[in-house]
């Protein structure tokens, strides 16, 4: 528990120091949040009808940003040779990775989309549906792209494998996270259908993510 | 504790490494791993540590209660698992908690190794010595019956690898293990040596080759 305790805490305070993650995939969430609206035009009625999806695209694309970075980076300095060295289970470290990352950049999205929803017009239902959404929905992707983060650990620009493998397998959660945050601002599905559903993939991804991300670690030298 | 190798061998991306390595360490012994660059002395540790798996052959601890062998080592080797942004301090009480058994607090490792003023530096300000000692440091803030050290006191100044030899002494003293994969003598008295020979036959030089020349025949090339 000690152990799990200090990866959290060393992994909050590298995202927190200069050059971190933290803030990393905020600034490029809020960035296509910004410029989605210039380039459709200011037609306030058709973005705050496609304003949940283009809140949920940005936040799967600001996901995949930083995840290339997750196991790589202890791979490179040898610090995740400590961390097989630890007297827990591999799958409770990397649970304890993820689970840092999520609160570095999942959290965060969550917790901004209210004020990123003024940006494309969402009416107050809209943003707090898509908010929650985004809350139950994030640990689904941060799971899935620990998996992929987990496969490339060893390869210099896994960057855009990364991308490649992960983002297909982020689909559902991106077609129920939109259908629960449409559903939040009217509509034919009742609302908490599609968010139970969402809230079942996080809980899926994370158990078979944590899994096989540590199978993925061992395997890979 | 004690460190049984059977037979071990190694194949990386298809290539055999070595084979037929065996040893055996009572507690407070200590084995040089030594070779030409290239042989496998790394590959042996990174074996030693579960990082790569044997191709054959079998390690096993004995007398450390339920303790795998991962759980029993100390790592310092190249990679020095330290992180540029966080203190030497961080690192090493990160290092503490993580594997447990904390003994000594990372002020007063630091101190040992002559490092107590880059306490609350960030490792990233420190040089490639300074970070090996940091990283040897973390021998000391918590308690594991097996070193492994891989070229322990590359970049290390004459004071300092006597200050390593010094600690080698006294965890051998308490019935720790040392294995070292080195090019020097590292003040290890009455270690083990262990040669990795390549396992290809086209080992260079065979010990009836004529001895290159040197300055001795008298015959210098310049």
């Amino acid at each position: 528990m000690r152990a799990l305790k200090a990866l959290v805490a060393r992994d909050l305070a590298l995202a927190a120091r200069v050059g971190g993650s933290g803030a990393l995939s905020l600034v490029f969430f809020l960035m296509i949040v910004a410029v989605v609206p210039f380039a459709l035009g200011p037609d306030l009625n058709l973005l705050s009808r496609i304003g949940p999806a283009i809140l949920w695209l940005a936040a799967v694309l600001a996901t995949l940003i930083g995840l290339d970075r997750l196991f790589q980076a202890d791979e490179e300095d040898g610090s995740l040779d400590l961390m097989t060295g630890a007297p827990v289970p591999l799958e409770l470290v990397v649970l304890a990775k993820v689970l840092a990352h999520w609160l570095t950049t999942g959290l965060p999205l969550a917790l901004a989309a209210p004020l990123f929803g003024l940006l494309v017009a969402l009416d107050g239902t809209a943003m707090a549906g898509t908010s929650l959404t985004l809350l139950v929905g994030t640990p689904a992707l941060t799971f899935i792209g620990a998996v992929g983060s987990a496969l490339t650990a060893s390869i210099r620009r896994g960057g855009l494998i990364l991308a490649v493998l992960v983002l297909p397998l982020m689909i559902p959660t991106l077609i129920f996270g939109v259908s629960a945050s449409e559903a939040a601002s009217g509509g034919t599905v009742p609302f908490t259908t599609p968010l139970a559903i969402l809230g079942a993939l996080s809980l899926i991804a994370g158990v078979v993510g944590t899994l096989a991300a540590a199978a993925a670690l061992r395997w890979s030298e | 504790m004690r460190l049984t190798a059977q037979s071990l061998a190694v194949r990386r991306s298809g290539r055999r490494i070595f084979s037929d390595i065996a040893f055996s360490l009572e507690a407070g012994e200590a084995l040089m791993v030594t070779g030409r660059n290239g042989a496998g002395k790394s590959t042996l540790l990174a074996v030693l540590s579960g990082r790569l798996k044997p191709e054959a052959g079998s390690l096993t601890v004995h007398d450390v209660g339920e303790a795998t062998l991962a759980e029993c080592l100390h790592v310092v080797g190249h990679r020095d698992g330290l992180k540029s942004a966080l203190t030497a301090e961080e690192n090493l009480v990160f290092a503490r908690d993580l594997l447990g058994a904390p003994t000594a607090s990372p002020r007063e490792a630091l101190e040992e190794l002559g490092l107590g003023h880059a306490l609350r530096l960030p490792v990233a300000y420190l040089s490639a010595g300074q970070r090996r000692r940091v990283a040897l440091a973390r021998l000391l803030v918590c308690r594991r019956p097996l070193w492994l050290l891989d070229e322990p006191t590359a970049a290390l100044d004459v004071a300092s690898q006597a200050v390593l030899a010094g600690m080698m002494a006294r965890h051998r003293a308490a019935g720790g293990l040392v294995i070292a994969a080195t090019h020097q003598a590292l003040g290890l008295d009455g270690a083990r040596e262990l040669r990795i020979e390549p396992a290809r036959s086209e080992a260079p030089a065979p010990p009836d080759a004529p001895a290159p020349r040197d300055a001795a025949t008298g015959d210098v090339w310049w």
